[in-house]
């Protein structure tokens, strides 16, 4: 079982995990608090990159609104324990099939109807301006005004209420982040993962090879929903407030999905290198203009932008691939 | 004997055009049957009726004893049908090892069963060698033979062929042909083939139907049919020199 884990990974591709690995591991004792809450949204983005990824980067489904699964667990999760009490722990089981209901409701609309490319991405972003509008006007969680968690300022973590110390919380979601990686790499040999990849690549071709494809995609859409939700469920106890127009906002569908189109849609490592490169570059450049006393407003949105679109342009596969070829490490798939 | 697949009238309009016009025919288990007919015969659509991309306007398609006319093209595939695309359609940022493995997956749970199918598949289509390259690097004949790789990965009792011979050199041609004739006499593999080179369909076929806009005209052992007066005046005719 754990050999076939690691059953076509290179040797020395293993050594440079178990490297990246053991650096993740011991960075909260090396590096100070702000750079521990920078690795934190890095992890978050990759996680939820990674979520994502299965649908667009395995099924071929294009979401621009997965913000819609993040706020249902974040809302989820945070109703219960502020109103009843309840561990994220038990949340999570709540928030997991909200959002898997949710995405099982579009999906069935989308593929039942053959909504696809542009106009299933358009159904997505519906869903998610929905939900906006509807828990703008949910006051039993706040409504506009917002919902809070209780916070204060904690010197012991409590793992069970999530209440805590940053470095809880990078924990957390570093073993968030394992967790979603291995499953990918499981996912992506079996026989889902590579029914995906044919859908991807060609729906009717892979339709003609006996794929049910309507039943795949739907896996690809509630699975990547769930996994999108503990990400919710993370943000809401690890930030302590949810704003409707902040968290189902498109603003933040499309943030979520930047990692893993920089990284490489469809790799593996994909989500967690471009989550470290457009993080870092943003955090770089935030820290050179103020260095250079530049204080134009949207400077630093316009480099940002300048450096995407040269990623985008000089690598259209995402940096993985060419990292993975220079590494030696075959380049296409790890 | 009762026959694999049988179709009975089936019948295809697209709006004011016959494309198939009630067409007859019968397949019988372990046969390779060749159907001809000029372009725009509407050989595809029939081959698109039985693979359960467009539902009959009439008639039946039976197959292997139970209806599959109206079924969608994976549960035909499912029941046992492989079909190839006419412009092939292969997984192109996948290698040639995984496009088979897509349809090796079919019936296999495991992925080591599934490698091995993909593998042995792949053998008798002299892929194996390419298999890990992708598919969108290969030139046209390899192509054409990992299409059939990938449909006859998934199992099939009958193995539909749009013109899989069509842009191949004589050597290439005669290189599928070797290949069918072997896996249809070593796996008693049902073979309906569509095909334009007769160097093919005389070699292969032990029985050809002819279409013409739409209709049968002519069904019979390869010898017989080539010399129908019909067949040669619409569709021999003009391409005797093939
Ligand atoms: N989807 C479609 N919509 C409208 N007309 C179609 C469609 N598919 C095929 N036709 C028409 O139906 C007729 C039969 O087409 P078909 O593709 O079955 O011919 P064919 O015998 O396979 O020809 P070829 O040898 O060129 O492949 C043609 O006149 C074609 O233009
Ligand atoms: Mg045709």
């Amino acid at each position: 079982m754990i050999a076939a884990l690691f059953e076509g990974v290179l040797r020395h591709g293993l050594a440079l995990l178990v490297v990246l690995f053991a650096a993740l591991l011991a960075a909260p004792y090396i590096v100070n608090s702000y750079l521990l809450a920078i690795l934190i949204i890095i992890l978050y983005y990759a996680y939820v990159g990674q979520a994502w990824n299965i649908m667009m980067g395995f099924a071929g489904q294009l979401s621009l609104g997965h913000a819609l699964y993040v706020g249902l667990g974040a809302y989820t999760a945070a109703a219960l324990f502020v109103k009843f009490g309840l561990s994220p722990w038990i949340g999570m089981l709540a928030a997991i099939p909200v959002a898997m209901t949710a995405g099982a409701i579009i999906g069935f609309l989308a593929f039942r109807f053959r909504v696809g490319g542009v106009y299933f991405a358009i159904l997505t972003i519906a869903f998610a301006e929905f939900a906006r509008v509807g828990f703008d006007h949910f006051t039993w969680v706040g409504g506009s005004s917002g919902f809070f968690l209780p916070v204060a300022n904690y010197t012991t973590s409590d793992l069970w209420t999530l209440r805590g110390r940053p470095v809880m919380f990078y924990y957390l979601i570093l073993t968030m982040v394992v967790i979603a990686f291995v499953l990918c790499r499981i996912l992506l040999r079996s026989r889902i993962g590579t029914f995906w990849l044919a859908i991807r690549e060609d729906e009717e071709a892979a339709r003609a090879i006996g794929i049910d494809t309507f039943r795949y995609k739907m896996y690809a859409v509630v699975l990547s929903a769930g996994m999108t939700s503990l990400a919710g469920v993370f943000f809401a106890f690890y930030y302590n407030n949810l704003f409707p127009e902040q968290v189902f906002n498109i603003a933040r569908s499309i943030e979520l999905i930047l990692a893993p189109i920089i990284g490489g849609i469809g790799t593996l490592f994909g989500p967690i290198l471009g989550a470290f490169l457009l993080t870092g570059l943003s955090e770089t450049m935030h820290a050179i203009l103020q260095g250079l006393g530049v204080d134009v407003p949207g400077a630093k949105q316009v480099f940002y932008g300048l450096c995407l679109l040269f990623v985008v342009m000089a690598l259209p596969d995402g940096v993985w691939p060419w990292v993975a070829r220079k590494l030696g490490l075959g380049g296409r798939k790890p | 004997m009762t026959a694999l697949l049988s179709v009975t009238g089936a019948t295809k309009r697209f709006r004011g055009l016959l494309a198939v016009d009630s067409v007859l025919l019968d397949v019988q288990p372990g046969e390779i049957f060749a159907v001809i007919g000029p372009n725009g015969a509407g050989k595809t659509t029939l081959f698109n009726m039985i693979a359960g991309i467009y539902r009959p306007d009439a008639g039946e398609i039976s197959f292997a004893g139970s209806r599959i006319d109206g079924l969608s093209p994976d549960q035909v595939c499912r029941r046992g049908i492989g079909r190839t695309f006419q412009i092939v359609r292969p997984f192109p940022a996948l290698t040639v090892e995984e496009n088979v493995m897509a349809g090796a997956f079919l019936h296999r749970k495991e992925r080591s069963a599934a490698l091995q199918r993909a593998h042995e598949v792949l053998w008798q289509l002299d892929l194996f060698e390419k298999r890990d390259q992708l598919a969108s690097s290969l030139t046209l004949p390899d192509r054409k033979r990992l299409e059939v790789a990938r449909a006859l990965a998934t199992d099939p009792k009958l193995l539909l062929l749009d013109e899989v011979m069509a842009g191949l050199r004589p050597t290439e041609t005669d290189r599928m042909v070797e290949i069918f004739r072997k896996l249809n006499r070593e796996t008693g593999l049902t073979i309906l083939l569509i095909e334009h080179v007769m160097r093919a369909v005389m070699a292969l076929a032990q029985r050809v139907l002819v279409l013409h806009h739409g209709a049968v005209i002519a069904q019979g052992v390869p010898a017989d049919v080539v010399r129908d007066p019909a067949v040669i005046h619409s569709y021999l005719g003009a391409e005797a020199a093939v």
